[in-house]
């Protein structure tokens, strides 16, 4: 029987958040893209390590979308949902589609999961009939786990365990798969423990086999490779892209790379990833809290090294004050937000894009600092190496925003060769200021850039400080000119930033027409695929997607004027569109918000670029 | 200029000093010059970093790199520097407000890390540059704008604080005694680790006369024990008195009546005697106040530091993973 073709499926793979749907979906998500499709995923799980088991709240949730052609977003709804308990299907089944194929786990239906998840534990809720909707599968998966490792001298929880390795073969299966990419992982991270090894690799091929056994052979589909622009290429996730990118810029700028943090949700993946490399020239430090990271990377940056910060929104707010002095000091300073659902604690693993104000606006003083923002999990790489190259080569803290979704999520990332990225020259003294007397800390070049001079460097001591400074001598100054000069001169040095930007591309669409739909961060893939469809329909629309911020990029004024309405959607209540209409008054921008935690659907979208049109 | 050949005008940067005339800071800027030169330091490889507060002034006064940064982060701003910069001599410069307030957690991090500075902390037991508002060093009852009708309060123990907190060197001095305030910022500069140095310093604008029992020679004798190593514990208007222990407690007793090897003999090695003069005879109203390093240990070099750069072909194979795949 041969399997028929598809050009996409997406899967939702939902369990208790102790059954290991994260680790199903990053493993058949490593393996679709060895396989070469185009994917994107979005891993949705609860805050507590374990919460409360069986519960809606503890539901943990995996969801990829891969197929033979360009895949922007993880799907507004999913063809497969893999449910492994009752409280996992009633969170997910009403995004599954009409005629969607459910698998569910019998074993996570019995009295107790019932009970958990708010069904009435006396009926049967797996009859069948309920299901007529969709293709419905129900398996014993635990038993059939825990029967192939009856041999296996392992406790029945540790058995238990390894029943997502079942769900994985399965699905391996039924796309056509190998697993040998799976098999390579629980090698290397089973190496110690050869029961549990054995143990996940025989149920993996159980999974892997029952499809056949059970003459599931109708379900299978093929997804063929899809067309990618010719290349390298890795899986890749945006809190990884971003440390990578952030090694990338101290490497190209000669310098030394010290990374300061405080563990905070969903930063957190920055810090482990750069500690990994400290025997390879990355200093990472653990700071006793948020204060004390920004405050260690500037002292970092002091002395000549890329000072680097990560965090969310509670610890940007604590870095407030800091990251105005690294303003003031005019040292280079790398603040890297990965926003989260606010405010105060708000939701951590939920995303958001809150925090662009407080980014822009959230200190005190005059205090203008640029802003880039990434807008997929690939592009937090080149992202956050413009924000390192900003900071360097201008002497100013940059604020580059990430935020839940783009930092957890994944796609196929063209690796990027070192000699295309743009070089970092970070601004020493010249030859002919190195000669002279008088050494003056705060005479600037042609694009109001200082000098970084470190320590140690002979006859050039000075003093800075949060203190307003003098023009050029940088002395302390509460001269009323004075302080009006400095103002003004900080912010033209960051205008002028402008200057230097690589210029706004249209994303899809035309140059000119109805309606562009103008995003930043997350939304890319809602907003593209949304253009896309429209586009087909002869729609006039367009799509921009910005990384710079704060300036904006110069040729965005032209852009803007070349549209007749301008569609902003933001997870927030509405942000950009205020810098925009600060920025560009004559325009018409039309709001589109939602703040849920969760990011934007294609329909919704497109919905609203309808409603626009008329 | 060789170096050692500076002398300690060198190390006077050209701003005015802007502290009150009469300011205990003066006497301590006038050592620190002095002591800087005297042990052959360099200026462009020695760094003073300062927070907020009166005595945070200091950077502006050094000709020497220098940070006047915000309320309570001088302690962080100097371990991102010192960890990523092994070559320069680095200093702290703090106050009571500054470092046991705002900036307390970053105080008790450096000195658990254990990282190569010197922490100078100008403890007047007042907030003097926001015009006299209580400290958390204030002695109890001390009435000030904040304490109308008297600190409420209980000061901290500053010994026993960064005892608790691990610190490897631990030293007092006062400003008033510039002999004595010499040879120990020499040996605070010479200990490697954190080395934590409390320097009594006379507000006499807010707190005047607080740290008279220490600064009057009269009073002093009787009040203040200035410890060195190998010496035994004495004081009194005659040096007449000794301090004994009895068990694992300490008793003032006449030092003539004892044979010298019956008294205590300093040790600032010694970490259970260090932990009772810290503890119980520096917090006790019925002892006098320690001068002079109370307790020293070797680093703890709890946190190794080896900045170095990244080569290219480690970058390139991070870069591709070890998932990739060609697409042709």
């Amino acid at each position: 029987m041969i399997a028929e073709v598809k050009d996409s499926i997406s899967i939702k793979f939902a369990g208790d958040s102790g059954d290991g749907m994260q680790l199903t979906g990053t493993q058949f998500t490593d393996n679709t893209a060895l396989y070469g499709n185009d994917f994107a995923t979005f891993p949705n799980y609860p805050a507590e390590i374990r919460a409360p088991q069986g519960t809606i709240h503890g539901v943990s949730g995996f969801q990829i979308h891969f197929g033979s052609f360009e895949i922007n977003t993880p799907g507004d709804e999913f063809d497969v949902l893999v449910a492994m308990n009752a409280a996992a299907l009633k969170d997910s089944l009403k995004s599954l589609k009409k005629t969607g194929l459910l698998i569910v786990d019998i074993a996570g239906f019995d009295k107790k999961n019932l009970r958990l998840a708010a069904f009435d534990p006396e009926e049967d809720l797996l009859e069948e009939s309920r299901f007529s909707d969709y293709h419905f599968i129900k398996i014993d998966i635990s038993s059939l786990s825990k029967e192939a490792l009856k041999e296996i001298d392992l406790d029945p929880k540790q058995k238990d365990r390894s029943k997502n390795m079942f769900v994985l073969g399965l699905l391996l299966w039924m796309y056509g798969r190998n697993l040998q990419s799976v098999e390579d992982f629980i090698e290397t991270k089973f190496r110690k423990n050869p029961l549990l090894k054995e143990a996940n690799l025989k149920v993996l091929r159980t999974g892997f086999y029952y499809g056949e056994t059970a003459e599931l052979q109708s379900y299978k589909k093929e997804i063929k490779a899809a067309k990618l622009e010719p290349g390298t290429y890795r899986n890749i996730m945006g809190n990884k892209a971003t440390a990578l990118g952030v090694m990338t810029a101290a490497f190209k700028a000669n310098l030394n790379l010290f990374y300061a943090s405080y563990p905070i949700t969903p930063a957190s993946d920055i810090l482990h990833e750069l500690a990994k490399h400290a025997k390879a020239g990355v200093q990472s430090f653990q700071a006793e809290d948020e204060i004390a990271a920004v405050c260690a990377a500037i002292g970092a940056s002091f002395g000549g090294a890329l000072g680097a910060t990560g965090t969310s929104g509670p610890g940007m707010a604590l870095k407030s004050e800091a990251i105005n002095l690294a303003l003031m000091l005019e040292l280079p300073l790398l603040v890297i937000d990965v926003q989260r659902a606010g405010p105060s604690t708000g939701m951590p693993t939920k995303t958001e894009q809150s925090d662009l104000l407080f980014a822009m606006y959230g200190r005190n003083g005059e205090s203008p600092i640029p802003i880039i923002a990434a807008h997929s999990p690939g592009n937090c790489f080149e992202a956050v190496y413009w924000a390192c190259k900003i900071a360097i080569e201008h002497m100013t803290p940059v604020i580059f925003l990430s935020d839940g979704y783009l930092a957890n999520g994944s796609e196929p990332w063209k690796v990027k060769d070192l000699k295309d990225l743009p070089e970092i020259q970070p601004v020493y003294l010249s030859a002919e200021d190195t000669q002279e007397e008088a050494f003056l800390p705060y005479k600037r070049n042609a694009d109001l850039v200082r000098s970084w001079v470190q320590p140690g460097t002979k006859n050039k001591q000075h003093r800075i400080g949060g203190l307003e400074k003098e023009l050029v001598s940088g002395n302390v100054s509460y001269s009323p000119e004075n302080h009006q000069k400095m103002t003004d001169i900080r912010a033209e040095k960051v205008a002028l930033i402008a200057k230097k930007l690589p210029e706004q591309t249209i994303m899809a669409g035309a140059k000119s027409g109805k309606v562009l739909v103008i995003g930043w961060g997350n939304t890319t893939g809602a907003i593209k695929s949304a253009v896309l469809e429209l586009l087909k329909e002869a729609k006039e629309v367009a799509h921009a997607q910005i990384n710079f911020i704060h300036p904006f990029p110069e040729n965005l004024a032209n852009i803007l004027n070349s549209f007749d309405k301008i569609l902003v959607p933001e997870l927030n209540n509405g942000q950009l569109i205020k810098l925009l209409k600060v920025a560009f008054p004559n325009n018409k921008f039309y709001a589109l918000n939602k703040i849920q935690g969760i990011p934007f659907k294609k329909s919704e979208i497109k919905d609203a670029i309808l409603n626009l049109l008329g | 200029m060789q170096i050692g050949e500076l002398t300690a005008k060198d190390f006077a940067s050209d701003q005015d000093l802007r502290w009150c005339p009469g300011c205990g800071d003066f006497a301590i800027l006038k050592q620190v010059q002095t002591v800087l030169a005297k042990l052959g330091h360099s200026q462009e490889d020695t760094v003073f970093i300062s927070g907020i507060g009166c005595s945070s002034r200091f950077p502006y006064y050094m000709n020497t790199y220098g940070m006047h940064s915000i309320h309570g982060r001088a302690a962080a701003i100097a371990s991102g520097l010192r960890l990523t910069r092994e070559d320069l001599n680095i200093w702290i410069v703090t106050g009571d407000g500054d470092s046991m307030s705002i900036g307390g957690n970053h105080l008790i991090h450096l000195l658990r890390r254990d990282l190569n500075v010197n922490l100078l902390l100008f403890n007047n037991e007042i907030y003097g540059l926001t015009k006299g508002q209580y400290s958390p060093t204030s002695k109890k009852d001390l009435i000030t704008k904040s304490s109308p009708y008297g600190n409420q309060e209980r000061a901290f123990d500053t010994l026993a604080l960064c005892f608790g907190a691990g610190a490897s060197f631990i030293a007092r001095s006062i400003d008033r005694e510039a002999k004595h305030l010499q040879e120990i910022l020499i040996q605070t500069n010479e200990h490697e680790g954190s080395s934590f140095l409390e320097i009594y310093q006379n507000c006499h604008i807010f707190n005047d006369g607080t740290f008279q029992n220490y600064s009057d020679r009269s009073l002093q004798k009787i009040n203040a024990l200035f410890l060195e190593d190998g010496k035994p514990l004495v004081f009194g208007e005659h040096q007449e008195l000794a301090i004994k222990l009895d068990g694992l407690n300490p008793k003032v007793v006449l030092k003539d009546e004892y044979s010298l090897e019956d008294l205590w003999i300093h040790d600032s090695s010694d970490r259970v005697k260090a932990s009772i003069l810290i503890n119980e005879v520096d917090t006790q109203e019925n002892f006098p106040k320690l001068f002079g390093v109370v307790y020293k240990k070797e680093k703890l070099n709890t946190r190794s530091n080896s900045p170095n750069k990244l080569s290219e072909n480690y970058l390139l194979d991070l870069l591709k993973g070890s998932n990739s795949w060609l697409v042709k």
